[in-house]
This record gives structure tokens, C-alpha cells and sequence, in this order.
């Protein structure tokens, strides 16, 4: 439903998305996931024809974005809560959305209801709290009964009990067969939302599947060998047709994917003393920040 | 019609509009009032140039209501919600200024009857019988300039895109750097006459008054001299457009 074809946005010299392709299919939930400044809101804004793509395109079921009609009865988009005027009441907000894309008023009042905000219809958007704000992005994300959602980040900043709403919201959506696209910077959280997943980093694509491949891929068990001859226990590994990763500190190898009884008995068929065979689980966070470290544009410099 | 609709909800949901039509209307009317209350019949009679002063004051504030109803949209963002309801973006800043100008229009029209008006029903003598064509342009043609000039402060304010920048701009133009460019030695008296606004007042005023008026040294006559002006707000109005199109949102 969503095409991205070689997506690619540069602010000045800084490359901020570069070169994207990605499918998105209805049905499911697809995680956007990404560290802070790595092009996910730049790309939302492109599918929503706000940004210009340098080069490439984006198509929403094989259109342009500014080709639709009434682009709100085919994508609702929540990308900033905050992006409502702080004078206006929300009955109004949603009232000029409603109009402007020739959709019955009875639509507002419908969608009010579903988001919980009928009591506070007539009071000002600016008086909300954030997840009320959140919820009257999302009223107006659905007002056109859109069958592609985006929402950016969308339970940054909200208690665990918004954040459960949002999730169950957006599962319950999909499961309606509609696409959603909801962008996080974190794998937790995508982790129990997606069912697939469109990792980037610097703007570019590093992985794009099954959340569950990707979960296993990057935070499954690897085993971790420490032995006086590393080079020549590398090798054998290598040979059995196991990827083998160096640390540094102490000087070790992991083997991901690997069982100790495996790497215990290619040590004996080799004749070679161990010092360490363990399995090392590490958290979802830890595995993503490995497979995105060199991808992060802010880190913090350590020395 | 649905983007028309749906500027002219936004438009009227908040409050700033309100204030300032209000505002425009009040100190237009207000301020003809309290001169033809307190003019004496021994003074002369009440002269109908006056009315024209304090429409220019309120077209300044109508100036300042147009180029807020544009910048208070990127203020706060919601240019991009709606830019996201309405991809096309000219259709939807034409709706824009479209609305801010009928606005704008009833404004004028409402401030300069309704101190045409008060000055009849206050002032004890006066001049103010509309007997004459340039008499009845003067007020109904404050719709019109009104108009106008909110197209003008709409395009200002997409160029500008905040509220500080786009209200000084336009007041300063309008108020002081028409009057201050004709200090220029040998050549700003002929620049005067190519100003926007110069040649908006030369529409309203032109013939109005009791006296017979020396030979006009503008370069067009009151309606060429509006056409003029609302050539200048549509060439603006067209760079924003580009601008706006241009633009990352």
C-alpha cells in the first residue's frame, strides 16, 4: 500500500534519508524503527508530500500523495500531536479537517466519541494534556476512515495506560485490514506492536521483514568462547560455517546463533583448550544499538 | 466549495479574527463619531475627507488580521495539518485569501457606512451628503481596498511566515515608508505616486472633498489607480504562491 522507491532527502550537505525502498502491505502493523534523528519523520513527511523527495518516490496504493482527492479518506496521519491551534476548540479542529475533505459533520462527533474527547468538544486544544492531544491527532487521523494510518512516535511522552490504548488502537486497526506505518526509536515497544519491521539508520535501510526475524536476528543467544588460541578456534568455527564476532575486552569471540554443545565439541575435534563457553543473552536495546552504533548521528563522544 | 468551507471555519474558530474586525470597526466608527460630537457649528461644517482618515486606521488593523490568519499557521504548525488535507496547496492559499478578503470586504464596507453614519447623526453641520459618485466610491470602494490590501498582508504573511516580521513589514510600508520615500531628493515625490498604498488612498479620496482639486499629478485616474494596487497584491500574491509551493512544508 505504501511504495518507497529510492527515497532520498538532503537538507544542504546533510543526507538525511538516502535512498529507501521499502513495501508496506496491508493488514499489519509496520514498525518504523530507527534512533532519533534518523529520517523517520522526514520520511513520514515525504509520504505526505510535505517535503519534496531530492530524488526518488513515495506512492500510497500506486499514487502520489497530492494526486488523492480527498487524500483523508485514503491516509490519516498523526506525525505531531502538537500541530493544532492552541485556540481552537477540538470540535473545531476536527470540523475544518471534516470539510475540507467533504466528510458529513456527524463524522466529528463520531470520531470525538471513539478517541474518548466528547466531554471536552468545545474546550481548547492548547488547555489539553498530551494525550488528549494524542487522541484528538488520532480522531483526526480517521475521520476520513482512511485505509492507510502513519503515526510518528506516537507514545513518546504518555502514561503506560495511553500507551496500552495506542498499542490495542493500532493492532485493532490492522486487524481491520488497514495498513499501518507507526515510526518508534524504540525496538521494545515495536517489539510487542509490529508485526513487521523497516529498520533505518542515517536515513538509510538497514533491515526490512519480520519483527520476529529481525528480534531473533539482533537480541537471540550467541555463545561466548574465551580460549588461549582464538585465531586458529576462529577458524575452525569459520569452517563449520558459523559467523564469529570479535570483543575486545576480555578478548573473546561470540558465535550468534550457536549452542554451547556445538562450539564445546568443535573445540575437542580440534584439540583446542577453552577457557570460557557460556551463552550471552543480550537485551532487544543492546542488540539494536550494536546493529545500529555506526549509524547513530548523535552519539555521544566517549574517550 | 469544501476548501472554502473549511478556511471559513478555521478562519472564525478562533478569536483573533473577531477581535480585530471588531477592533477596525469600533475605531473607524468610534473615532468619526467622537470628532463630529464634539465639532462645533462655528468651526465649519464637518468636512467628508474625515471619514476617510480613520478608514485608513482601520485598514491598517485589517492588514494585521490578514497576514495573522496566515502566520499563525506556521506558528503553530497547522499549515502542515493542512497541507496534509489539501495537497494543493495553490487551491487552498487562494480559498485562504479568498476568505480573508470577503472578510476584509465586509469590514471596510461596515467601518466606512457606519461612520459616514455616526458623523451625519452627530455632527451639527457637515458636508456629508452623498451626492456625488466619488462620494459613494469613497465608502463602498473601502470594500474593495479592504479587500484588496488583506490579499496584499495574506501574501506577505506566506512569504514571511511569522506574525513579528509580517506585521511590521506591513505597517511600516503602509504608514511611514510611502510618506518617508518622497523626502528623496528630485525623485521621491514621483516614486510617492507608484506606491501601493498611495495609490489606494487616491482611490478613496480623489474628488471627494468640497474644495475643487488641483490638477491630480497621480498616474492614473481613482480606478486605474485601484486596479494599480490590486495588480501589486496579485504579483505578490503569485510569488507567495510559488514560494509556497516550492517549500518544504
Amino acid at each position: 500500500m505504501i511504495e518507497a522507491k529510492g527515497l532520498t532527502k538532503r537538507y544542504g550537505s546533510t543526507l538525511a534519508v538516502d535512498d529507501l525502498t521499502f513495501d508496506i502491505r496491508p493488514g499489519t502493523v509496520t514498525g518504523f524503527l530507527g534512533p532519533n534523528g534518523s529520517g523517520k519523520s522526514t520520511t513520514m513527511r515525504m509520504i505526505l508530500g510535505l517535503d519534496r523527495p531530492t530524488a526518488g518516490e513515495v506512492l500510497i496504493g500506486g499514487k502520489h500523495y497530492h494526486e488523492l482527492k480527498h487524500p483523508l479518506r485514503t491516509v490519516g496521519a498523526l506525525l505531531d500531536a502538537k500541530w493544532v491551534h492552541p485556540n481552537r476548540s477540538a470540535r473545531a479542529h476536527l470540523a475544518w479537517l471534516a470539510a475540507s475533505n467533504n466528510l458529513p459533520v456527524q463524522r466529528v462527533d463520531e470520531m470525538l466519541d471513539a478517541v474518548g474527547l466528547t466531554a471536552v468538544a468545545r474546550k481548547r486544544a492548547g488547555s489539553f494534556s498530551l494525550g488528549m492531544s494524542q487522541r484528538l491527532g488520532i480522531a483526526g487521523a480517521l475521520l476520513g476512515d482512511p485505509q492507510v494510518l502513519l503515526f510518528d512516535e506516537p507514545v513518546n511522552g504518555l502514561d503506560p495506560e495511553g500507551i496500552l490504548w495506542i498499542r490495542q488502537f493500532m493492532q485493532r486497526l490492522a486487524g481491520e485490514g488497514r495498513t499501518v506505518f507507526v515510526s518508534s526509536h524504540m525496538l521494545s515497544e515495536m517489539a510487542l506492536t509490529a508485526t513487521e519491521l523497516v529498520v533505518i539508520g542515517r536515513g538509510r535501510l538497514i533491515s526490512h521483514g519480520a519483527t520476529t526475524q529481525f528480534v531473533d536476528g539482533a537480541g537471540g543467544a550467541s555463545v561466548q568462547v574465551r580460549a588461549p588460541r582464538l585465531d586458529l578456534l576462529t577458524a575452525a568455527l569459520r569452517e563449520a560455517g558459523l559467523t564469529v564476532t570479535d570483543v575486545a575486552t576480555p578478548p573473546a569471540v561470540r558465535v550468534p546463533g550457536a549452542t554451547t554443545e556445538q562450539v564445546g565439541e568443535l573445540a575437542a575435534a580440534h584439540g583446542l583448550v577453552l577457557h570460557e563457553l557460556s551463552t550471552v543473552r543480550g537485551s532487544l536495546e543492546e542488540a539494536f544499538m550494536e546493529i545500529t552504533k555506526q549509524d547513530v548521528e548523535y552519539a555521544a563522544v566517549t574517550r | 466549495m469544501s476548501v472554502l468551507a473549511a478556511e471559513r471555519i478555521k478562519l472564525f474558530s478562533t478569536h483573533s479574527p473577531w477581535w480585530c474586525s471588531g477592533l477596525a470597526i469600533v475605531i473607524v466608527v468610534g473615532f468619526t463619531a467622537l470628532l463630529a460630537g464634539t465639532s462645533s457649528a462655528e468651526a465649519g461644517p464637518l468636512p467628508f475627507d474625515l471619514i476617510g482618515s480613520f478608514v485608513q486606521l482601520g485598514l491598517m488593523i485589517v492588514l494585521v488580521m490578514a497576514a495573522v490568519s496566515v502566520t499563525t499557521e506556521y506558528r503553530f504548525s497547522t499549515i502542515r495539518t493542512t497541507f496534509q488535507a489539501v495537497p494543493n496547496r495553490t487551491l487552498l492559499l487562494l480559498a485562504k485569501a479568498t476568505v480573508v478578503a470577503l472578510v476584509a470586504a465586509v469590514v471596510g464596507l461596515v467601518a466606512a457606512f457606519g461612520a459616514w453614519g455616526a458623523a451625519v447623526l452627530l455632527a451639527p453641520t457637515g458636508s456629508l451628503a452623498l451626492d456625488s459618485p466619488d462620494r459613494w466610491r469613497a465608502l463602498l470602494g473601502a470594500g474593495l481596498v479592504f479587500a484588496v490590501a488583506a490579499v496584499l498582508a495574506v501574501a506577505v504573511g506566506i512569504l514571511l511566515r511569522q506574525t513579528g516580521g509580517a506585521v511590521a513589514l506591513l505597517l511600516v510600508w503602509a504608514l511611514l515608508a510611502e510618506n518617508l520615500v518622497r523626502l528623496i531628493p528630485n525623485v521621491g515625490e514621483e516614486i510617492q505616486r507608484w506606491m501601493p498604498f498611495v495609490n489606494a488612498d487616491h482611490f478613496l479620496t480623489v474628488g471627494v472633498g468640497d474644495e475643487v482639486e488641483a490638477a491630480s499629478s497621480m498616474p492614473f485616474g481613482p480606478w486605474g489607480s485601484l486596479a494599480y494596487f490590486a495588480a501589486i497584491a496579485a504579483g505578490m500574491l503569485v510569488a507567495a504562491l510559488v514560494v509556497a509551493n516550492r517549500r518544504d512544508a
